[in-house]
């Protein structure tokens, strides 16, 4: 059994991985799968963490962080959609503005 | 789990990750985050999270991307970053930046509060999914409630957003 501060590094490096890709990519869906990463990167460290104190609170949690990712791809991939129909392109540089 | 097993599933993990990242075309990089998903979910069962490790495989690597491989094949992406980037310089600082937040993250788990003892003998009695469901449908029943209204309302704004004809 490795111990649970490696999976806890495990998930820093991750959750770093994530971090830099959400930055220097400019493509959305990158981004959004960026994010997905560090969502699974803190989710690792929930459950290192539950197995290291004996309860299983930890696990509840990442239950319901996969339930907010789920709903949360559903609509970013909408809008995503919704951006590609109105300006025909797909780099977040041509999307400063909050507005079409 | 041994260290050679879990060092190796590790690698698999980073190794996939960076290739999300450094790789141009999207669908490359959901082949490498499916593979990144999948090692999380070994992983997960190392820790004995059994039913989390087959949720994440058929959450996250079934349903979730699926939809990410479906919405690059509708939008036909990979052109979008094949020119030069105009803004390289402004994107090269985040490599100090996520170096500067690592280290913070390592000292964190470092430096941080230790965590606290495990609670009793009583974990050898129940499997670890007997007592995510008791927990889930005790302490946890309201979140658990609001995640199917949460899940219901994104249903919803995800089928007024992708209707034709309204943007």
């Amino acid at each position: 059994m490795a111990p649970e501060s490696h999976y806890a590094i495990l998930s820093a490096v991750l959750f770093t991985i994530g971090v830099v890709g959400v930055v220097i990519r400019r493509n959305p869906l990158v981004m959004f799968m960026s994010i997905e990463l560090m969502l699974n990167a803190s989710n690792l460290a929930l459950v290192a963490f539950g197995h290291r104190t004996g309860t299983v609170d930890g696990q509840a949690l990442v239950l319901f962080v996969m339930a907010v990712a789920a709903a949360e791809v559903a609509v970013g991939l909408a809008i995503i959609v919704a951006i590609f129909r109105v300006r025909r392109r797909l780099s977040v540089d041509d999307l400063s503005l909050m507005r079409w | 789990m041994g260290l050679v097993p879990f060092y190796l599933v590790a690698a698999i993990a980073v190794g996939t990750a960076l290739g999300l990242v450094i790789k141009k075309n999207p669908i490359h990089g959901a082949l490498f985050l499916v593979v990144n998903l999948a090692s999380i979910a070994v992983l997960y069962q190392s820790l004995g999270a059994e039913f989390l490790a087959w949720a994440q495989v058929i959450v996250y690597a079934g349903a979730i991307m699926v939809l990410f491989v479906f919405a690059i094949m509708v939008l036909i992406p990979g052109k979008e970053e094949t020119g030069p980037d105009p803004r390289r310089r402004t994107r090269l600082v985040a490599m100090p930046l996520g170096a500067a937040l690592f280290l913070l993250l390592l000292g964190f788990l470092i430096t941080g509060p230790a965590p606290p003892a495990p609670a009793g003998g009583t974990a050898a009695t129940t499997t670890g999914l007997e007592r995510l469901a008791t927990i889930l449908f005790t302490d946890y029943l309201l979140p658990f409630e609001m995640t199917s209204i949460l899940l219901l309302a994104a249903m919803v704004g995800v089928l007024l957003l992708a209707r034709r004809g309204t943007t």
